[in-house]
């Protein structure tokens, strides 16, 4: 892994690397193009796509809100985007605390390559740091450095599975409720204030950051022709501890996890995941060329081993859940399918399932996916396909009153729902 | 240009008046939720269509024209 970690820094950095001059010192000002569009060809040369789990092309998403921005003669504006919902990542905010002038950077010179007088940082409060604080005193001092070029505001994402969606997070910053709204118009048409928006993942806009300044063979000199480039990844080995680290794109799995039996269990993507079987991981590499095979994605870098000694199935129940907790309940598949799914599965982990409460599961999962404004139904029914079959077996076991889990207390981690605070709408 | 049937499913309620009106193209779930064949629309059904999108109490079914 030549010249990893690139986004974070090394241990012995890591004491100074959110000041602004360690982080000058280090990557020098801020490479600004002074010509339009120049950047967009570097970052599709670079061949960059979203690091926020949907993998799309970023120089495409630059470029549509150029031209929209262009066609309707309105000025853009830019959004990062490090809500970071998944309760089992924490590569985003771990970014923006170890580094934060590299999303800045990127922030500033994508709002430049599409022309935008507008940029919001969207991020998520952390247990562990005051995030805000640290951001809010970042932005100043890089205002007192001339370095930024047009001003950035801050917004806390609320605690909500689905704070990060697109739609989600405009609505919050419109001033609406964090859930999400039924597209079309593409928001890289009309967005924010109705003005074209271009939304990126915190970590995308580090890379891009980097692309600016060393260029797109740079970038490729790690990860594959097809998906070049690093990514940060969360893994959770065991001990259930998250371990960040950034690896290059198509990374043997086994080089992530070392503990991998063929009958263990592997949560790919987090919880809008696949679960996948020890001996199938094995043989797969952390890109989607290769994931596709298993019908899982690379999504945020979220990698997860179950241990041994857990019961799969009443992990998958207790996320379902949440899942369903977590629901906006606007559309009426999700609203109706995800909590029967839900109890459903609990059923199962409880071993009192009979065959029709599988069917039940596999049709009411039919019925929600593709059919609801933002594509939660999708994720949860892939999450639980993936998880009946991986840990096939241990249904079967369970409905003969048997589970081969000896520990019982939780291991996937699951906030608390919102829903449950103020009121579950049914 | 073909026209297809699109449902915005924070808007749809669940009235179901257009499974009523359109039984060739829309189904309803278990729960009365519409399911609608996302294939493009025949013309001889057109005319269904029209009083199925103009019967939705909450205007959340649209005929939308898209590339094939």
């Amino acid at each position: 892994m030549t010249g990893l970690p690139r986004l974070l820094p090394p241990p012995e950095e890591k004491k100074h690397s959110q000041h602004l001059n360690a982080h000058v010192g280090k990557h020098g000002r801020l490479p600004y193009r002074d010509r339009a569009g120049t950047l967009i060809r570097d970052i599709e040369s670079a061949g960059l796509t979203g690091r926020g789990g949907a993998a799309f092309s970023v120089h495409k998403k630059l470029q549509a809100v150029r031209d929209s921005a262009a066609r309707r003669h309105r000025v853009p504006k830019v959004i990062a985007n490090g809500a970071e919902s998944e309760p089992a990542s924490d590569k985003d905010a771990t970014l923006l605390w170890l580094s934060p002038h590299l999303v800045l950077d990127g922030l500033q010179l994508a709002a430049e390559a599409v022309g935008a007088d507008t940029a919001v940082l969207y991020f998520h409060a952390d247990r562990a740091h005051d995030v805000g604080a640290m951001l809010s005193h970042a932005i100043r001092e890089r205002q007192a450095s001339s370095l930024d070029r047009i001003p950035v505001q801050l917004a806390q994402a609320p605690a909500s599975f689905l704070s990060g969606q697109e739609t989600a997070l405009l609505n919050h910053l419109a001033g609406g409720p964090a859930i999400p709204t039924f597209t079309p118009p593409r928001i890289t048409e009309r967005g924010l204030g109705g003005a074209p928006t271009l939304v990126q993942n915190v970590e995308t806009l580090a890379h891009l950051a980097l692309i600016a300044r060393r260029g797109p063979r740079w970038f490729r000199g790690v990860g594959t022709t097809e998906e070049p480039g690093s990514m940060l990844t969360t893994v959770r080995g065991y001990d259930g501890q998250p371990r960040i680290s950034e690896v290059p794109l198509g990374v043997p799995l086994p080089t992530l996890l070392p503990e991998l039996p063929d009958n263990s269990a592997v949560l790919i993507g987090g919880y809008h995941g696949t679960w996948l079987t020890g001996s199938q991981a094995r043989e797969l590499t952390l890109a989607n060329s290769s994931l596709s095979a298993a019908q899982a994605r690379v999504g945020a870098g979220v990698v997860i081993t179950l241990p041994p000694d857990r019961c799969g199935l009443a992990e998958v129940a207790r996320v379902v859940r949440y899942l369903a907790l977590e629901s906006a309940g606007q559309c009426g598949p999700c609203l109706n399918a995800l909590p029967r799914i839900a109890a459903a599965l609990a059923e199962v982990a409880a071993g009192r399932a009979r065959q029709r409460t599988l069917d039940d599961i596999e049709r009411w999962s039919g019925l929600a996916a593709g059919r609801g404004a933002c594509r939660h139904p999708d994720g949860t029914a892939r999450f639980v396909g993936s998880a009946l079959r991986t840990f096939a077996a241990e249904v079967g076991r369970h409905r003969n009153g048997r589970c081969a889990a000896a520990a019982t207390e939780p291991f996937l981690p699951v906030p608390r729902s919102a829903a449950l605070a103020s009121s579950w709408r049914s | 240009m073909v026209e297809k049937l699109l449902v915005n499913p924070i808007d749809c309620a669940g009235h179901g008046a257009c499974a009523e009106l359109l039984p060739e193209a829309i189904a309803l779930d278990e729960w009365g939720y519409p399911i609608v064949d996302p294939r493009p629309l025949p013309p001889s059904l057109k005319r269904d269509a029209r009083a199925a999108v103009s019967a939705c109490p909450t205007l959340a079914l649209r005929l939308v024209k898209s590339d094939p």
